[in-house]
């Protein structure tokens, strides 16, 4: 599976997309979707929470288990995916289409920290460990 | 973890060579999915799945005192009555009535059973038999075939139809519950008509040699490989129950709901004296079934279960079911509380969780 280049990846396998009016779009990696199996359940938070980079922002459960989401940016929380919410499956169907959460970045400097696909190409080719 | 090697099943390099994800398992390296745990639980449901389970234990006991030493540990008495070509599901209770594991004994000749036991047990049962054989019952030899024999349980409405097609099965002689001797392209295999999946199907247990070669010419028919997740799913489904999650030592038959697999006429069984006298009082708790109101996040074994506030359980088993597109779960509350109907809340990772209490099993096959 390509990583799309005009993102951004954290080592928690949460993508990071700028959008063109300022905002970030956050999902998961196909390789994050992959290790989870099919996902049954996610726990988004609702518009208007403040996030910190890497830290907890929801929940993702697939049949077999359950794993924390991390906020790739800091930030407010514009808007989150009801759609996906709704379709768990999609994240499996399409990772790299179906966003999470849309995120008013605190701090666009902080995409800086992230990996780019090279680097996350690299990282999940050794396990993702 | 240990440093002890994972043990492999016949099967290990097809299930590697088919890029399933494994995960350790009673010891060994088992397939957890090949395509996805729910594709793999719709083709038992729909079509048929195959599932590598050699790794559970499955021993030989031969000889006089055979049928008076599996009379004595487990609790289905099978007694003289139990035709050969015949099986029975029971429990392995020890003399307090906890369950120290459940399978199925089947009589392939009049003083010739073949036990098999879960593979988490499988030592387990092996030193439980052993032990009374020992003080007991001396006439009789004990063989260990799990090595040299493979089984696959070939499980789905449409099983016994692809198995036909590559064997001389005979589906009106090899009836649920029988096993028997069939030939595949001239090799024999024996074949129990039994699983785990509350679907038809046929568990073949040919040897450790013609395992992949059976798998392969099985896969090749159209059946779907399918690993440990999707039989999970699928048992729960069926409230099959999971020895080390629903059932243990510390569990008897008849809270779990296992009554009718328990003879307590039977004049020789180690646990039923005291399995008679829980009947008589009644149970104090009760395995129940529940489905969550709405989907979310799942229940898991050890969520709490709770009514009017106060814990009054844990779940046991618990998940998302496919073919009900609803999360269920089990798991023991006290006897007064156990109606069907009955509101509870799960309490999931802090969530609190609308569910009630539903009648087993959660999915029936149709017939």
């Amino acid at each position: 599976m390509d990583i799309p280049a005009d993102r951004k990846y954290s080592k928690e396998h949460e993508w990071a997309k700028p959008e063109a009016d300022g905002t970030v779009l956050v999902g998961i990696s196909f390789f994050a979707q992959d290790q989870l199996g099919d996902v049954v359940y996610i726990d988004l938070p609702k518009p208007g929470a403040k996030l910190t980079q890497f830290s907890r922002f929801g929940e993702i459960e697939s049949v077999k288990a359950v794993s924390e989401l991390y906020a790739p940016v800091s930030g407010e929380v514009v808007e989150a995916n009801e759609a996906v919410a709704q379709k768990p499956e999609l994240v499996n169907q399409a990772p790299y289409d179906s966003w999470l959460i849309r995120v008013r970045a605190a701090n666009q400097q902080e995409l800086n920290n992230l990996l780019d696909a090279k680097q996350y190409a690299e990282l999940t080719a050794t396990g993702g460990h | 973890m240990t440093d002890t090697p994972l043990k492999h099943t016949p099967l290990h390099a097809a299930h590697v060579r088919l890029g399933a994800r494994m995960v350790q398992f009673a010891g060994y390296d088992m397939p957890v999915q090949y395509e996805g745990i729910l594709a793999e639980a719709r083709a038992v449901r729909t079509g048929v799945g195959m599932f590598d389970v050699s790794h559970m234990g499955r021993f030989m006991v031969e000889g006089d005192d055979a049928r008076a030493l599996l009379d004595y540990v487990h609790t289905a008495a099978i007694g003289e009555g139990m035709e050969t070509g015949r099986s029975r599901y029971g429990l392995f209770c020890n003399e307090q009535g906890g369950i120290i594991d459940d399978g199925i004994i089947y009589r392939r000749e009049p003083r010739a059973f073949l036990v098999i036991a879960n593979a988490a047990n499988a030592a387990t049962v092996w030193a439980w038999l052993e032990r009374w054989h020992r003080e007991r019952f001396p006439s009789l030899r004990m063989t260990d075939i799990t090595d040299a024999v493979a089984m696959i349980a070939v499980q789905g409405p449409k099983a016994i139809e692809l198995v036909r097609s590559i064997s001389n099965l005979d589906p009106e002689r090899l009836k649920p519950f029988r096993i028997g001797d069939i030939a595949i392209q001239g090799g024999k295999v024996m074949a129990a008509r039994t699983g785990y999946t509350g679907e038809d199907g046929v568990e073949l247990m040919p040897s450790s040699e013609d395992a992949e070669w059976l798998w392969e010419l099985l896969r090749s028919k159209g059946a779907v490989p399918c690993g440990l997740g999707a039989r999970d799913t699928l048992r729960l489904e069926a409230a099959l129950p999971l020895h080390g999650n629903d059932i243990d030592a510390s569990t008897n038959p008849i809270e779990a709901g296992l009554d009718r697999f328990v003879q307590l006429d039977a004049p020789s069984c180690s646990g039923v004296p005291v399995l008679r006298q829980v009947v008589e009082k009644g149970p104090e708790r009760k395995l129940i079934g529940f489905r969550t109101l709405a989907k979310g996040a799942l229940p898991r074994p050890h969520s709490n279960i709770i009514k009017d506030g106060a814990v009054i359980g844990q779940v046991t088993s618990g998940g998302y079911s496919p073919t009900l597109d609803a999360n269920i779960g089990l798991g023991y509350v006290p006897a007064a509380f156990a109606e069907p109907g009955t509101p509870l809340q799960i309490d999931v990772r802090g969530r609190l969780v609308d569910a009630e209490i539903v009648t087993l099993p959660f999915y029936k096959r149709p017939r």
